[in-house]
């Protein structure tokens, strides 16, 4: 699983180091590390946020090890939906079923649309609507694309993706 | 002084352009020891021949009084085949039903031993390893820079200054209509079909919008750039083709507000052809406006290189033909 971590370092040098060391000990990946030495907590400890892929079973082995080397987790939180994607839908959304179409990426049990603006500017002209869909990872987000394009298909939606996000370098 | 004898097969923009490019260059190619003489030139009403070289000038003007430089009794065909000189400028309208007239004028070309340079997509987007196997079994050169991208030197990057690199992708807008009208839309919230009207009006499309709106134009030159860059052997039916028709100001609306244009972008790339609408974010270097074409190319050792430029007209056209032109003096 996927795991976000604030916690709360004192203001001493090698605070960062106790509270990393125990997360590869238990052979968590860590993935990205913020530390906000400028934002102070009210308590004077310094809030350091870290993302990492870790065995569920030792999350409280972890917690307790963080602990009890005086690092203070304030928030742990499961990151499930990483992978995010912003689609262009234009046709009859509505009167199509857009519970359905949202329906068929909400019950993959991987994606979720999680943002959803919809333009209607008159009854008999076409709705435009601009969908974002988050997904566990970057394979599972393929398929919900996959999905989405069948369903535009049958519904007669023109599906509009965004270019791939590799190209460009910008 | 090298004296390089050339035909313009098609007099309409894109040839006329080729005269003016010639006559505007003169001086600057002479200087480089390069003398561009135009022996015959052919458009739908016949031929003018001179083995002097025509006057371009008078050409011109004829051109634009009469209709037509139609003067002596020869062929299109008799020009190419039986008129001594080394490059066939094909410049013949595109035809992508079956690439007539410009299939044939490049076939007999290549028989009677002359390099083309050609504009037209029609012939490349069907017969393109015919052709090329034509030219190489006559020992002639075939270049075709203009009929993708206009001005934009998508070919030539390719082939000579990334000559070395693999390519392993490439992106592009390769259509100036279409670009207009998603770029309007978007700034003005107009629909599309007002827009359409507008560019009718300033000629950027035309009456018959059909090859440019539903995306054939585009599918046309990806296929050239797969054909060309990836040896493929394809034509522009192996395609996946979305227009634009569909698109609505509102939709562009919502993309702007999440900092994304609508684009009619063209991708090849594992396999896969496809020309369909795209959301592109707004500080891509694909998203650029107007009239203007990009091409994006991704290779092995350069990394990304991308180019943008005029896509079409007259002049912007003659560069690419002249830049070809000019690689056929140096080279052959």
């Amino acid at each position: 699983m996927i795991v976000s971590m604030t916690l709360e370092l004192k203001d001493i040098p090698g605070q960062l180091v106790l509270a990393l060391s125990p997360i590869s000990e238990l052979h968590g990946n860590i993935m990205s590390v913020v530390h906000q030495h400028e934002e102070k907590t009210p308590r004077g400890t310094i809030p350091v946020q870290i993302t990492f892929e870790i065995d569920q079973r030792v999350l409280d082995e972890l917690i307790e090890r963080l602990e009890n080397s005086g690092v203070k987790v304030a928030r742990v939180g499961e990151e499930r939906l990483r992978s995010s994607v912003s689609v262009v839908l234009i046709g009859h959304i509505v009167h199509s079923d857009i519970g359905d179409t949202i329906d068929k990426i909400d019950s993959t049990g991987f994606a979720e649309v999680v943002d959803l603006s919809l333009s209607m500017p008159a009854i008999e002209k076409t709705s435009s609507a601009y969908l974002v869909i988050n997904a566990v990872g970057e394979k599972e987000l393929k398929k919900s694309l996959e999905t989405l394009r069948e369903v535009a298909n049958k519904k007669d939606l023109l599906m509009i993706e965004p270019i791939r996000p590799n190209s460009g370098g910008a | 002084m090298k004296v390089v004898r050339i035909s313009i097969i098609g007099f309409g923009a894109v040839g006329q352009g080729v005269a003016r490019s010639i006559l505007a260059k003169k001086e600057f190619l002479n200087d480089q020891g390069i003398d561009l003489c135009v022996v015959g030139i052919a458009d739908s009403g016949g031929c003018t021949v001179d083995n002097q070289g025509i006057d371009l000038n008078s050409a011109l003007e004829k051109k634009k009084q009469t209709g037509t430089i139609a003067a002596g009794r020869e062929s299109v065909f008799e020009l190419i085949s039986n008129i001594e000189h080394e490059i066939v400028v094909e410049a013949t309208p595109t035809n992508i039903e079956n690439g007539e007239p410009g299939l044939s004028n490049m076939l007999a070309a290549f028989k009677s031993g002359k390099h083309i340079v050609t504009s037209n997509k029609g012939p490349l987007a069907l017969r393109f390893s015919e052709l090329k196997e034509a030219a190489e079994d006559n020992g002639v050169l075939f270049r075709y820079e203009a009929t993708v991208g206009g001005a934009v030197p998508i070919f030539n990057l390719i082939h000579e200054d990334l000559a070395g690199n693999t390519v392993l992708g490439i992106e592009g807008i390769l259509n100036g209509t279409t670009n207009y009208i998603l770029t309007r839309m978007a700034e003005e919230r107009l629909p599309y079909e007002l827009v359409l009207k507008e560019a009718q009006e300033l000629g950027i499309a035309e009456t018959d919008p059909t090859y440019d709106v539903e995306g054939i134009d585009s599918a046309c030159k990806l296929v050239i750039i797969a054909n060309s860059v990836f040896g493929k052997n394809a034509t522009y039916r192996d395609v996946k083709v979305t227009g634009i028709t569909k698109i609505t100001p509102e939709a562009l609306e919502l993309a702007s507000k999440n900092n994304y244009v609508v684009k009619l972008v063209c991708e090849a790339g594992n396999g896969n052809l496809t020309v369909a609408p795209r959301l592109v974010p707004k500080r891509h270097p694909l998203a650029v406006g107007g009239t203007l074409n990009v091409a994006s190319i991704m290779t092995d050792l350069a990394g990304r290189i991308t180019i943008s430029g005029k896509g079409a007209g007259s002049v912007e056209t003659a560069s690419s033909i002249l830049s070809d032109i000019l690689y056929l003096v140096k080279n052959s």
